[in-house]
């Protein structure tokens, strides 16, 4: 019971990142099989890499027939944000033990988000096991999708342009209930301005790994005044909370 | 199209997605205590990678076409309010894509 209790939780949390992710996945099926792939490469891809704007990348490359080397390059230059990710969950996903080593491979920017907004269970035990629905939920999405794209490109009934934005609905809800919940905006300002200047400075394909670079840089820089901010912050009790 | 040479890339590319996802554990993995300055980042940067990869999200828009990124825009500002008053993220999240499903598909004559 207690088991079903924290799938259905985890399902209810994941269906905004079903509804991008079976999306997006479909999308990558279909140009793989396009580029004349069998529908079995798609699964390997998604089992493997899972890795979402990579893999559309890596189509690229594969019918380029590029080199190890740059596919390895490219991969690292993508995915490098990444890195931040798990800055966030070292403890908590040291203390799942083999299902930690999962969660490390599986912290695409979807799932990430999704763990940092998720509140603890009723246990640690709970806890992890919601956490580990959510991470394996997401993946499933993400790989249905993409076999599907490869099995039934051309089987669409309906008009689904535009549902790809699940994902930036997804992103905002949690960028509004960050802010909604923490009394220092400083981070979630720092973070939106440095993405609008390296946006504008350096193009839309090249600037997010400067501007989160950045975000770190100041923030280690300026870490005494953020941290006596954040004191100051805790410190006042605002009796009006809302909800 | 060789099958080894495709296996390769995939592999490849699988092994480069999982180290950059496990550098941070491998550099602060073993040690039973974090650095303060690590907890700190760990702390304070989700807050500024959502709002970055919120910008990220809509990189694509072009400011130059008149119409397409108003849709985004104007669907981003839905989903903030519906999510401001109700606080649930499933319907924001529905509210916001339908909306900008109807927009940009010419549904609503804008």
């Amino acid at each position: 019971m207690r088991d079903r209790g924290i799938f259905k939780q985890a399902f209810l949390r994941t269906i905004p990142v079903m509804m991008g992710y079976v999306f997006l996945g479909f999308a990558f099926g279909l140009l793989l099989q396009r580029a004349g792939y069998h529908w079995l490469w798609a699964l390997a891809a998604s089992v493997l890499v899972y890795a979402g704007s990579m893999q559309f990348v890596l189509v690229g490359l594969l019918t380029q027939g590029a080199s190890l080397l740059t596919i390895a390059v490219t991969t690292l230059v993508v995915n490098s944000r990444h890195i931040f990710y798990g800055l966030s969950f070292i403890d908590t996903f040291k203390a799942m033990g083999k299902r930690g080593l999962y969660m490390v491979f599986s912290l695409t920017d979807e799932t990430y988000a999704l763990l940092c907004s998720t509140t603890p269970g009723s246990s640690p035990e709970d806890t992890k096991r919601l956490l580990f629905n959510i991470s394996a939920l997401d993946q499933c999405y993400w790989v249905c999708g993409s076999v599907l794209g490869a099995l039934m490109g051309n089987v669409i009934t309906f008009n689904i342009t535009g549902i790809d934005f699940a994902m930036t609905a997804l992103f905002t809800v949690i960028v509004v209930e960050q802010w909604l919940t923490t009394k220092n905006h400083v981070p979630a300002l720092l973070g939106f301005t440095c993405a609008a200047i390296a946006l504008v400075a350096l193009g839309p394909d090249q600037f997010l790994l400067p501007a989160l670079t950045a975000c770190m840089t100041i923030l280690l820089v300026f870490r005494n005044p953020v941290e006596r901010y954040n004191r100051k912050v805790a410190g006042v009790s605002n009796p009006q909370e809302t909800h | 199209m060789e099958f080894r040479a495709t296996l390769l890339v995939i592999l490849v590319a699988a092994g480069t997605t999982l180290l950059t996802r496990a550098i941070p554990f491998l550099l602060f993995g073993r040690k039973r205590s974090i650095p303060k300055s690590v907890s700190y980042l760990g702390a304070m940067l989700p807050h500024a990678v959502m709002a970055a990869l919120l910008v990220y999200c809509l990189k694509a828009i072009e400011f130059g076409a008149m119409g397409l990124w108003i849709h985004e825009i104007l669907a981003v500002l839905i989903t903030i309010a519906i999510h401001w008053w109700r606080r649930n993220t499933l319907l924001s999240i529905v509210v916001g894509t339908a909306s900008y499903m109807l927009l940009t598909q010419g549904l609503l004559g804008i």
